[in-house]
């Protein structure tokens, strides 16, 4: 019960601040933090994966109905779902660490959530502004709003994480 | 068929992502036309009412501000009241030109650094906003309703993919099409430009009229650079838009009193 009620306020919140304050913010034109992915980041390890791909598309497509597109965000979200399992594996060596323990900070430790979260990060940015465009033309300026916006959605992912990560179980 | 269940059972991962994958991909393509775009209706009564909440709550912050601005603009149009009466004096004419109605409104949510963007207003179907209306800053055009609920709106913002009015030079009357290349959203693209056109930095771009969405003469923006001809006989230039759509608050749905009418005799001329 408990438990539950800890993953919908997280929802809620990180929504509310992706869709309220970060879809306003705007540095240099081509950074846009995307945080709201932390939700899925964080979900336990031994989370059943089909139900993780649901969750990455009713996420992605809540931040979709708030932002006005249609298919984007659930679009990115979902690749990055699908290959959180994947990550999972690669950053631990094991396909469950341990039935206990949760994807974060206090205990796996932050230079692995680090690693774990760029490069979820990462796959999901590049496939949220390809979609976007939908095309190759523009491709330097895709290339860098993509490491750009990377670098500052991880940077602001790791400061949550080091604010109110630490002594959740 | 015990088959076909041991293939689902082993592979339902993987099919999954594919089904949810190509159902986003399906919505996104979907979205990618001016048309399709009207139907993605965000003005839904949830979204009106956070993005509300929000408006309140931020919208004190600039009160003053944005005070100062509807002033302005206030004296402005004492001004041209004051030059219309004039005008009905002097001439008696009536009814040679396209009456334009306006409905204030106020932006509820509005973004300028995605490649496709969206304006949502606190008016909708109640308040007789419909779609295929034109939205007007007091700076210049700012967009064009496509999505309607009973109290919110819609509207592509000029700063969308699909975005494209027409346009006309102030000094010349020539006519042009405005897009929006995705880039900075203080600047827009002009093209169809005439190459026997001469333009000088600075000069006045508004709205043609011709669409009907607009009426003619709102202001648009300035020509801030001219794109050297490459052979083609219609030439482009960057052109600063008056609006600053990165600080859209107060605007106005403008709308043809006489849409109908005129939607009707473009009907009967497709018939025939």
């Amino acid at each position: 019960m408990n438990k539950y009620f800890l993953y919908t306020a997280r929802f809620a919140l990180l929504l509310l601040f992706q869709v309220l304050i970060l879809n306003n913010v705007l540095i240099g034109g081509y950074v846009n933090p995307f945080i709201y992915v932390l939700f899925i980041m964080l979900l336990p390890f031994n989370i059943r994966p089909w139900l993780l791909l649901i969750i990455g598309f009713l996420l992605g497509y809540t931040v979709d109905i708030f932002s006005s597109t249609s298919g984007l965000h659930a679009g990115a979200t979902v690749l990055m779902a699908f290959v959180r399992p994947t990550i999972v594996r690669l950053t631990t060596g094991a396909r469950d660490p341990e039935g206990s323990l949760n994807p974060g900070i206090s205990d796996m430790g932050a230079r692995w959530f680090f690693t774990y979260s760029i490069v979820l990060v990462l796959i999901h940015h590049t496939a949220l502004f390809f979609l976007e465009v939908f095309s190759f033309t523009q491709l330097p300026s895709t290339l860098l709003r993509i490491s750009l916006s990377t670098l500052f959605s991880e940077l602001l992912i790791m400061m949550i994480m080091l604010f109110f990560g630490k002594n959740r179980r | 068929m015990r088959n076909l269940v041991r293939f689902v059972q082993k592979y339902h991962f993987v099919l999954l992502f594919l089904l949810l994958e190509s159902l986003c991909v399906y919505l996104l393509s979907n979205s990618h036309s001016y048309h399709r775009a009207a139907l993605i209706n965000t003005s839904n009564a949830l979204t009106g009412e956070v993005y509300q909440t929000k408006s309140n709550i931020t919208g004190y912050f600039s009160l003053g501000f944005h005070n100062d601005l509807l002033a302005l603009e206030n004296a402005q149009l004492h001004d041209r009241i004051a030059e219309l009466e004039e005008m009905v004096d002097s001439t008696s004419r009536q009814s040679d030109h396209v009456h334009f109605r306006h409905i204030p409104a106020k932006v509820i949510s509005n973004t300028v650094h995605f490649r496709n963007n969206y304006i949502l207003i606190n008016k909708g179907r109640l308040d007789g906003v419909k779609a295929d209306m034109g939205i007007i800053s007091p700076d210049g055009v700012a967009g064009i309703v496509t999505g309607v609920s009973d109290h919110y709106a819609t509207a592509l913002s000029l700063l969308h993919r699909y975005a494209r009015i027409s346009v006309m030079f102030r000094k010349s009357g020539q006519l042009a099409n405005l897009t929006w290349t995705g880039e900075n959203y203080r600047y827009g693209l002009v093209e169809d430009i005439p190459a026997h056109l001469k333009i000088v930095e600075g000069d006045t771009v508004v709205t043609s009229g011709h669409s009907l969405i607009f009426p003619e003469g709102i202001m648009v923006g300035t020509i801030k650079e001219y794109i050297e001809p490459a052979g083609s006989s219609l030439n482009k230039a960057v052109l600063t838009l008056s609006t600053d759509f990165n600080m859209l608050r107060q605007v106005y749905v403008v709308f043809n009193s006489d849409q109908q009418e005129i939607d009707q005799l473009r009907k009967a001329n497709i018939h025939e």
